[in-house]
């Protein structure tokens, strides 16, 4: 898909409730070609939650636009090409016998017949993502005999797989080394130069200050909407942490360290 | 170890093959020649019996394999959902209202009692169904079948004590019996292990995908609601049908996609009819074992394949290494 034709995600909603519970209120956030934008906010802010809402995941009525045909109106298919969501690292791999390769090759599954079958295209989209988070050697083995890290990646390829012009990723660092974090950065800037969107929950405030743009989360709202390396940034970070973060200069702009 | 998936295909069906041939040659003597010498034995006998018996326990294999799937626990097996507690009601139920003509019942073709067990197995899984209000939550679903499993045990209990001479039929349906199967059975059982097979194999894909969690498996485009209902309905059928023609033999749900499993087939393109070949083999070698063991005297078939399941699922414990 070419750049021109990528959308962008819209999402207008006033109140969001889980159950009882009202988890999100007054969001108005556009998600566009060609931008990272991460999602930060304290504990139980309610990020996650953003992120499945933008994902279509929670029923949302109209809310959710894709350019500006609503979420709802969108066949799934047409929906599973267009967005891909990695969810939370909540997965052990207990149930499944997957391979490395075969958790891949599901997310191709919106380009497939309803065989399953893998084409050439599809075989070549699972190696490069499985390259892409250095998972090669060991495309053979079981999810389950993965370390927690390994298998983070694996899920990440799998999501990457979709070729999906837009990327939603909730805390896609978890148990990730340092060395293949900074991989990941790289890899995402990457996606957006490409003309993805791509949104990512994260609690590494050094990286999330690396995004093209920064949506603040306290209590259910978006407390800042902007580019991340803005100082109103860190003062919506400051408050929506407690003022417990410390900001110091670093040759690529801003890091935030815990105070 | 790693086994090509279609030379395990074969080398199981090959095996289920032997163990046929093996069951229409083993008789109340042990090991004879009826197959040369009294072909009717044999085709009336004995190969409509190893062919039900198969069937059976292809019918329990695949229904372990969608469970564990649906569920994502390879702990799931075919009676997870309170089925067997179903059909052993329908069973006492039965046995209670036709009164002393219960045991003539028994003796006869079977149909009132497969009859029987089948509606009660489908009345406890739409009782656990209407009790989690749908499919879509796991948990709930698993706790209603719980808890549709204990009470209807009970009740089932409390029907036999008011009716002692239930006792033993009951005792030999809650022990699993292959001696009731004859061509009636193979008429039913493997025609339906044939459809359901095929509907289960159109939903490999979105079970190979809940091994990634539903909220992926939704994001991936799959109907999950429907898949997951038609699943559902394919495990009632499937473990409905095998309660209904041999009571509640244990462990060949559980033990059979195990089995697969260990030999590294991961895809349940593969696993589901690896699971219905290994569970059909099973059943049909435990029918043969309780036949031949303490020839002419029969074991109920549920004794080998608890003693043999039992052992096996043992020798696949963690030994507390690393994996």
């Amino acid at each position: 898909m070419s750049p021109m034709q990528n959308p962008t995600l819209r999402l207008d909603l006033d109140h969001l409730r889980l159950g009882e519970r009202e988890v999100l209120r007054d969001l108005h956030l556009t998600l566009r070609p060609g931008e990272w934008v991460a999602v930060v906010g304290p504990n139980g802010a309610g990020k996650s939650t953003l992120l499945r809402a933008l994902a279509g995941l929670l029923p949302s009525g109209g809310a959710l636009r894709l350019d500006d045909r609503p979420w709802p109106l969108l066949s799934r298919r047409e929906r599973a090409q267009a967005l891909a969501w990695l969810g939370p690292a909540e997965l052990d791999g207990t149930g499944t016998e997957l391979r490395a390769e075969e958790a891949v090759m599901l997310g191709r599954l919106p380009h497939q017949g309803w065989m399953g079958l893998a084409s050439a295209a599809d075989r070549q989209a699972v190696t490069e993502a499985l390259a892409a988070v250095d998972a090669l050697p060991w495309r053979h083995r079981p999810l389950h005999t993965l370390s927690a890290g390994e298998r983070q990646r694996v899920l990440l390829a799998r999501a990457l797989a979709v070729h999906a012009p837009v990327l939603l990723l909730d805390e896609p660092l978890t148990h990730l080394d340092s060395p293949h974090q900074a991989d990941w950065l790289r890899l995402m800037r990457a996606q957006a130069a490409q003309g993805r969107a791509v949104c990512s929950v994260l609690h590494e405030l050094h990286l999330a200050l690396r995004a093209d743009r920064l949506w603040v989360l306290s209590q259910g709202r978006v407390a800042y909407d902007g580019p991340a390396q803005q100082p109103a940034a860190r003062e919506a970070l400051q408050a929506a942490f407690g003022q417990r973060l410390r900001f110091v200069p670093d040759d690529d702009g801003w890091l935030a360290l815990p105070a | 170890m790693r086994w090509q998936p279609l030379a395990l295909t074969l080398l199981l069906l090959a095996l289920s093959g032997g163990l046929l041939l093996l069951g229409t040659s083993v008789g109340a003597q042990g090991l004879d020649a009826a197959l040369w010498q009294a072909p009717s034995l044999v085709t009336e006998l004995r190969l409509p019996r190893s062919l039900a018996a198969w069937g059976c326990g292809a019918l329990l294999g695949l229904a372990g394999a969608i469970a564990q799937g649906l569920f994502r626990n390879p702990l799931a097996d075919p009676y997870l959902l309170g089925a067997s507690a179903g059909a052993s009601l329908g069973v006492a139920l039965a046995l209670v209202l036709a009164g002393s003509a219960g045991g003539a019942l028994m003796a006869g073709s079977g149909w009132g009692l497969n009859l029987a067990a089948f509606a009660g197995a489908w009345a406890a899984l739409g009782l656990t169904v209407l009790l989690s209000r749908g499919v879509s939550h796991t948990p709930r679903l698993l706790l209603a079948g719980v808890i549709v499993g204990v009470v209807l045990a009970a009740a089932t209990q409390g029907l036999t004590l008011l009716d002692p001479s239930t006792l033993r039929p009951m005792q030999s349906f809650m022990l699993g019996s292959t001696s009731l199967l004859g061509w009636s059975q193979v008429a039913l059982s493997l025609p339906l292990l044939a459809i359901a097979l095929l509907l289960a194999l159109m939903s490999s894909r979105t079970l190979d995908a809940l091994g990634l969690g539903e909220a992926t498996a939704r994001s991936l485009g799959l109907p999950l609601d429907g898949t997951r209902a038609l699943l559902l309905a394919l495990l009632a059928l499937c473990s409905g049908a095998a309660v209904a023609q041999c009571g509640l033999v244990a462990f060949v749900g559980l033990v059979a996609p195990h089995t697969v499993r260990a030999l590294g087939v991961s895809r349940y393109r593969w696993l589901l009819p690896l699971s219905a070949i290994s569970g059909g083999g099973l059943l049909l070698a435990a029918d043969i074992v309780s036949r031949w063991v303490a020839a002419p005297i029969e074991l109920p078939v549920g004794l080998p394949t608890a003693l043999l399941g039992g052992a096996y699922l043992l020798s696949r414990l963690p030994r507390g290494e690393a994996r």
